[in-house]
């Protein structure tokens, strides 16, 4: 006996977890299935960046449009998710990186967007102090910051649950099927049926759009991260580099992130991954040459999530090029976590209303498979 | 002086140089396979046979003869042609058998076609209020203080817990001149009931007749409260009192040093870090790791013997260290295994040496006022949470232990949850209606110690440039 | 707290604890020689400034950090002691880059 619903969100990421609290909000009751916990892979153990600074083009409108949620974000969520805004740096080590940064927000603005803003060395070094003093600019998105990943996944569930999402976890969504007119979902002993289907498996997205007939060019990573100790409090933004992989962001608590994207073996059927350590190495070193100051600090734990990666880098998001009712959420290639509440939103806006003011089509998965509907 | 190992790969790689270390790296050598001891101590001997080589306590009946025991193991060992390396702090081991060490502030990067994990036990987290003042510090500090520097309680000391190696070194301080004022016994009443039918198997036990002597011998110099329900420390950044219920009566009693001491549980964090699989052990209240006959665990090539295989005491731990050991000489080199004790032997050892072992686990099950804390109690020391703050972060949707991380950091401080993982289970067990093993336990990742980011910046960029680093 | 049993015969060493100078013996951990001294090795926490000494004495609890011959958040008791180590009791939150 199938329990109806308003929609079957499969994925307890931040972006199902977004999904379903705005669906929750238009007034619908969906269920949200993850089969571990909420913020288990990714969503939970990513660098917390709230970055709009150096995406793709294609996908800053959304980004944009997550930011503004992010602003308001405890009085969504009533939890304020630990976020904090004082900016992200893009770091240029010489002149040519410079040069390709002034390109890029040149790029922006013709395209008529504002929030990449060139910097020269004084105002990079105002920003962060303990940069290496060979670094001579850089770019700065002044709006982004970094809130708590698990924190902020937990909360997106909660606040859906509060708000009358059915919330199932620690069994896989099973047997997906479409029936007269509904998605069919098997969950342990329960089948959920509802018109729309919403997957946002993350990194189990991809087999499940292979299974529907919708395969698309992704793979499973794992980047990794490593964490210090807590140090007294000395830098604010978030910091990137233009030429190398590291991404760098102290919290309140005074624990230092360190990542960037080297990548972990993951080992996705058993929830593992095998971390290795010559890459964090490679993102040891390159701290050690940009922050002097980090040298002595002590690393206590390293990790890796797992998700999705399209080849093109670019997620998969909108309406299903085959099957009515079935929406992808998925891919969003080691960024999603900042687009994950304005995914949420415009995901409830397709679902409900059959369209959105925010411009993402290039996301669709039409770009692998022309519609057929 | 520090010393880099001397390949880059060994047919054999044990960690830790207990009593099951040190017995499998002599067992693995002697067999010709190439072996690596990696001990993070300044000497070899872990808990039980700290500073074997080195003690200043010279009197060889105040440490007692099966202290004694560690020294013979040495010798073995040095015998054999096992490298051995101490200082040597083993922060990354994985399912491909590789093996990230530190030493003298340098890591070095091994792979290994069998590891043995001998990393032993700790003590058994004791969150009573207070427990994080100065002056309150484990029954096992002060033992390793005695061994291996021969200093004693000097203040006024009161030991409180329950387990044999309480006694013991409440009796080793009183031979070294050491001062104790008073001895609070946790042990549960209702735990002498439930042992006695296990009783038969610890009277045959060789602990019987030492245990009881031992107790005999301090109770004689020490005022002894027994059923102890309740128990604190308390103080102003600094231990002033112990306070403890006995028989309903609440006694408050000045002191300078507590030490604590409710058994020893295995220490799972390396093991946890490369994947090997554990469950909840419903009798002795911890997580063991799943292992086979031969000690081998869910993780190919990888096996554990001595205490963190599941307590079961140092005579348990050394023929443990030699069955993980003869098993990886039938692995890879079958031939010569032969020539080594029949494993049919060593299981008889084994079984002997772990005769007594359920009574001693019944007897001495601590309390669970005092495993599961309430209120204001620090359960996490690094990170400073309470039992209060756990219980909150469980009402508003925490679910086990490494969603609480994302609540309230419990565990993710320098000491990975060594000393709070075993309550947090418990307790978030305890508040969700749910047993242990389905609460879990954290997800333990590398670095299982903390390295600095200069130390592993410093870490060989290519495999020539390890080969280099590994010879020079 | 503690005091060495007279049997100990072991060499004296010399250690610096933040500039006073205080015999330890050969053999000893820096925790182990912090204790005996009878000075005051209460570090404080990173997290609330709390007032902590050594806890467990073998390298699981990290309530011995300190500072050694300038290097921070080292575990004391798995340290042993030289001739001339300067031992800097740690406060708060452990200074970088020094």
């Amino acid at each position: 006996m199938s329990q109806n619903v308003d929609a079957i969100v499969v994925g307890g990421g931040i972006h199902g977890c977004s999904t379903a609290l705005h669906l929750c909000l238009a007034g619908m009751k969906p269920v949200l299935i993850e089969k571990d916990y909420a913020g288990r892979h990714a969503s939970g153990v990513n660098a917390g960046g709230v970055r709009q600074l150096a995406r793709h083009v294609p996908e800053i409108p959304l980004s944009i449009r997550s930011m503004g949620i992010w602003e308001k974000i405890t009085d969504l969520l009533d939890d304020d998710c630990s976020f904090e805004s004082y900016g992200q740096v893009l770091v240029a080590e010489n002149e040519e990186e410079l040069a390709v940064c002034r390109a890029r927000v040149a790029e922006l603005n013709a395209l008529g967007f504002t929030h990449e803003e060139l910097i020269d060395a004084t105002e990079l070094r105002r920003l962060v102090p303990a940069v290496a003093e060979t670094c001579p600019g850089g770019v700065v998105s002044r709006r982004d910051g970094a809130a708590n990943p698990a924190q902020t996944t937990t909360a997106f569930r909660r606040k859906a649950e509060q708000l009358g999402a059915t919330v199932r976890e620690g069994v896989a969504a099973g047997n997906i099927r479409q029936s007269g007119g509904l998605w069919h979902v098997d969950v342990g002993t329960e089948t959920f049926a509802a018109p729309v289907l919403v997957n946002a498996a993350g990194a189990w997205a991809g087999n499940i759009a292979a299974a529907l007939g919708e395969p698309v060019p992704v793979e499973t990573v794992a980047p990794m991260l490593m964490i210090t100790s807590r140090v007294p409090h000395f830098i604010d933004p978030v910091v990137i580099l233009r030429g190398r992989k590291l991404s760098f962001k102290q919290f309140s608590n005074g624990t230092v992130l360190i990542g960037g994207g080297h990548l972990a073996t993951p080992y996705q059927d058993r929830n593992e991954t095998v971390l290795d350590w010559k890459s964090l190495a490679i993102s040891a070193r390159t701290v050690f040459e940009l922050f002097p100051v980090m040298r002595s600090a002590t690393i206590v734990r390293a990790w890796a999530g797992i998700e999705a990666k399209m080849k093109d880098d670019i997620p998969v998001f909108g309406p299903s090029s085959r099957h009515k009712g079935l929406y992808h959420q998925f891919g969003f290639s080691l960024h999603g976590f900042q687009l994950g509440p304005g995914a949420g939103a415009v995901m409830a806006e397709l679902i409900v209303n059959g369209g959105t003011q925010t411009r993402v089509g290039d996301l669709g998965i039409d770009r692998f498979h022309p519609s057929t509907l | 002086m520090t010393v880099a190992p001397k390949r880059e790969a060994y047919d054999v790689v044990v960690i830790g140089a207990g009593p099951a270390g040190l017995a499998a790296a002599a067992t693995s050598a002697e067999a010709g396979l190439s072996t690596l001891l990696l001990d993070e101590n300044i000497g070899p001997g872990g808990q039980v046979f700290r500073a074997i080589s080195s003690t200043p306590v010279t009197d060889r009946n105040q440490l007692g003869a099966d202290y004694w025991v560690g020294a013979d193991l040495v010798q073995s060992l040095r015998a054999s042609r096992a490298e051995i390396i101490h200082r040597a702090t083993v922060w990354s081991l994985d399912r491909n058998l590789e093996i990230a060490v530190s030493i003298g502030g340098a890591s070095a990067f091994l792979k290994a076609q069998r590891v043995i994990l001998a990393t032993g036990a700790l003590e058994r987290p004791f969150p009573i209020p207070g427990w994080t003042l100065p002056g309150v510090m484990t029954a096992g500090a002060a033992q390793t203080m005695l061994k291996s520097s021969a200093l004693v309680p000097d203040g006024r000391t009161v030991i409180a817990g329950q387990g044999p190696l309480l006694w013991l070194l409440a009796a080793q301080i009183l031979r070294l001149g050491g001062r104790i004022d008073r001895i609070l016994d946790t042990t549960e009443r209702g735990n002498y009931f439930a042992a006695l039918p296990h009783a038969f198997a610890f009277l045959t036990s060789p602990y019987f007749t030492k245990g009881l002597s031992m107790m005999r011998e301090v109770k004689a110099k020490v005022q002894v409260v027994s059923g102890v329900t309740e128990l604190s420390a308390s103080g102003d950044g600094q231990l002033a009192n112990v306070s403890y219920v006995a028989g309903g009566k609440r006694e408050t009693i000045p002191a300078d040093l507590l030490l604590l001491h409710q058994g020893v549980v295995p220490n799972v964090n390396l093991a946890m870090a490369a994947g090997i699989e554990h469950r909840w052990d419903d009798l002795q209240l911890c997580w063991s790791p799943v292992l086979d006959a031969s000690g081998n665990s869910s993780v190919a090539g990888i096996a554990i013997a001595g205490d963190g295989a599941g307590i079961g005491g140092a005579n348990a731990a050394v023929v443990r260290g030699r069955i993980a050991a003869r098993a990886a000489v039938e692995a890879l080199a079958p031939a010569v295994a032969t020539k080594l004790a029949p494993m049919a032997t060593l299981r008889a050892d084994l079984a002997k040496a772990e005769r007594g072992r359920v009574f001693l686990d019944t007897l001495f099950r601590p309390a669970p006022q005092f495993r599961i804390p309430t209120g204001d109690t620090i359960v996490c020391r690094c990170e400073e949470v309470t039992a209060k703050d756990v219980l909150d972060a469980v009402a508003i949707g925490a679910t086990g232990p490494n969603q609480l991380k994302a609540y309230r950091r419990t565990g993710m401080g320098p000491c990975q949850g060594r000393l709070c993982g075993l309550t947090v289970t418990e307790l978030m067990a305890q508040a969700r209606g749910k047993t242990a093993q389905e609460i879990g336990y954290y997800r333990l990742r590398a670095p299982v110690k903390p390295i600095t980011l200069a130390e592993l910046a410093a870490v060989p960029k290519s495999e020539a440039d390890v080969k280099a680093v590994v010879r020079g | 707290m503690f005091r060495r049993s007279e049997q100990d015969k072991r060499p004296q060493v010399q250690i610096f604890v933040d500039g006073t100078a205080v015999a330890a013996r050969q053999g000893d951990t820096v925790s182990a020689a912090l204790l005996a001294s009878g000075c005051d090795a209460r570090r404080s926490t990173a997290v609330s400034g709390a007032p902590r000494l050594p806890y467990c004495m073998m390298g699981v609890c990290f309530d011995c950090l300190v500072t050694i011959d300038g290097v921070g958040n080292r575990q004391g008791c798995l340290v042993p002691v030289a001739e001339g180590m300067q031992i800097e009791i740690q406060k708060g939150k452990r200074e970088i880059g020094k």
